[in-house]
């Protein structure tokens, strides 16, 4: 039943003049102008426009990676000389700090070395000082010690030497004498 | 089944077309072919005037009618859609909607096809496909006069006049008239075959914008035929039974026929650009 349909739908077009296939020269002409008419309306006033700003954004869309790609690049080369000049700053701390350190080093070395000298100079001339006032109180001593004895002996002289025992000395030495 | 069968069918338009002529059952064909009348459904229809020139009738038709309503209708939103990128290059609302097919025709279609030197076709192609698309979308909205304008072989034969001239005319332009037509038979044949050749080749040239005309045409008249014959079978068979059934099929049908328009559009605008390329760059 359905292929009936179709096959007398295609027959009886067919029969009653006209059919689905026929070109007609009026809607030909009509489309062809419809066409070309509208061709140039929607270049002039929509593809330009649309397509220039499809293309400008494309390049801007570019560029703006071209340029987030330099950036990257310039940090990166700020970056890397921050780090070398880090670098060499901290050598030339380090090569400061060790300067000073030895050039504290040397003036310690230098102080303690004039504090010792000093110091022994100081000690060589109290010593001196000392044999020198000993030497001179011991030549004191030894004059006031042969004046003391002088005058005990001039005491004891001028005490004990009596009769008797200037007797018992004379003898006695007689008593050496004969011996010998 | 008889003509009664069909002077029953309901439909109101079918029912006055079928009262006219008892023992026609071209309703079918009557929907999906062009008329001098233009209907606006239950408020009557208007009759077109008729236009004689230069000994052919120019008269505008519905389906010239309809392909201007559907021109202006491309226009405007395509006016503003590019007005759209006046005021920044992000676009917005509707821009995006065409920006994606604009893209999609751009870098799928015409630049593989036409390779270097694609830019002064694009507004061609772009016109191209968009006319297309807009015809065939047109198409399936089930009012009254909407008819598919893609549906009528003079409109596609037009187009298809169109591609054909700017085939030729890129080929000549590219490689010189003589160059071009000589180009036409693949060298290195036997001089016996070049005659033969020359005459296929010739015949080559006119069949492929012929195969668009048909390809396109028929794609969109078929499924408008299939919809209608499949509501018909409802007044055929005079029960509402088979009306579930019918209209499911129809949806389905009219689903197919959404991917065909689109199909169709890609078709007719990627086979154009393709035979532009293969003139313009012609092997030796």
């Amino acid at each position: 039943m359905i292929t009936g349909l179709f096959l007398s739908v295609f027959i009886l077009a067919a029969e009653s003049g006209g059919s689905i296939i026929d070109v007609d020269p009026g809607v030909v002409f009509w489309t062809l102008i419809t066409f070309i008419v509208l061709l140039f309306i929607l270049k002039k006033f929509a593809w330009k426009p649309i397509l220039t700003a499809l293309d400008q954004r494309e390049n801007a869309i570019r560029e703006s990676l071209d340029k987030a790609e330099k950036a990257k690049l310039d940090a990166q080369n700020v970056l890397e000389q921050n780090q070398v000049s880090l670098a060499k700053a901290e050598e030339e701390s380090k090569k400061i700090v060790e300067q000073s350190r030895q050039y504290a080093e040397k003036l310690k070395e230098q102080i303690l070395q004039d504090s010792r000298d000093q110091a022994r100079k100081v000690i060589n001339e109290a010593s001196n000082e000392i044999e020198r006032k000993k030497d001179a109180a011991f030549d004191e001593l030894k004059t006031q010690v042969a004046e003391i004895a002088i005058k005990a002996a001039e005491k004891i002289l001028k005490e004990n030497l009596n009769e008797e025992m200037q007797k018992r000395i004379v003898n006695k030495y007689i008593g050496e004498i004969t011996k010998n | 089944m008889t003509p009664d069968t069909v002077k029953a069918l309901t439909s109101a338009d079918t029912l006055k077309k079928a009262a006219e002529s008892s023992s026609d059952p071209s309703w079918i064909m009557h929907h999906v072919m062009d008329s001098n009348r233009i209907s606006f459904g239950p408020l009557g229809s208007m009759q077109l005037p008729h236009l004689q020139l230069f000994g052919f009738n120019l008269s505008i038709t519905r389906d010239i009618f309809i392909m201007w309503f559907v021109s202006a209708v491309l226009v405007i939103l395509l006016l503003i859609a590019a007005r759209g990128y006046k005021r920044s290059l992000v676009p917005k609302g509707i821009s995006n909607f065409f920006e994606v097919i604009i893209d999609f025709v751009k870098n799928e279609i015409v630049k593989p096809a036409i390779g270097k030197g694609y830019e002064p076709y694009m507004p061609y192609m772009l016109t191209l496909f968009f006319f297309i698309l807009f015809c065939n979308m047109f198409g399936l909205i089930p009012l009254p006069n909407l008819v598919v304008v893609t549906g009528n072989v003079a409109v596609t034969a037009s187009l298809a006049i169109i591609s054909f001239v700017v085939i030729q005319y890129t080929g000549m332009k590219q490689h010189g008239v003589m160059n071009y037509l000589k180009s036409l038979v693949p060298s290195g044949m036997p001089v016996m075959i070049i005659p033969i050749m020359a005459v296929i080749e010739l015949i080559g040239l006119f069949t492929k914008p012929f195969a668009l005309c048909i390809r396109l045409f028929a794609n969109m008249v078929a499924g408008h035929i299939v919809i209608f014959s499949l509501l018909g079978l409802i007044f055929i068979m005079h029960t509402i039974y088979v009306a579930p059934v019918s209209v499911g099929f129809t949806l389905f049908i009219e689903m197919l026929e959404i991917l065909v328009a689109l199909i169709q559009a890609y078709v007719f605008t990627m086979l154009t650009a393709l035979f532009i390329g293969m003139a313009k760059h012609i092997e030796h």
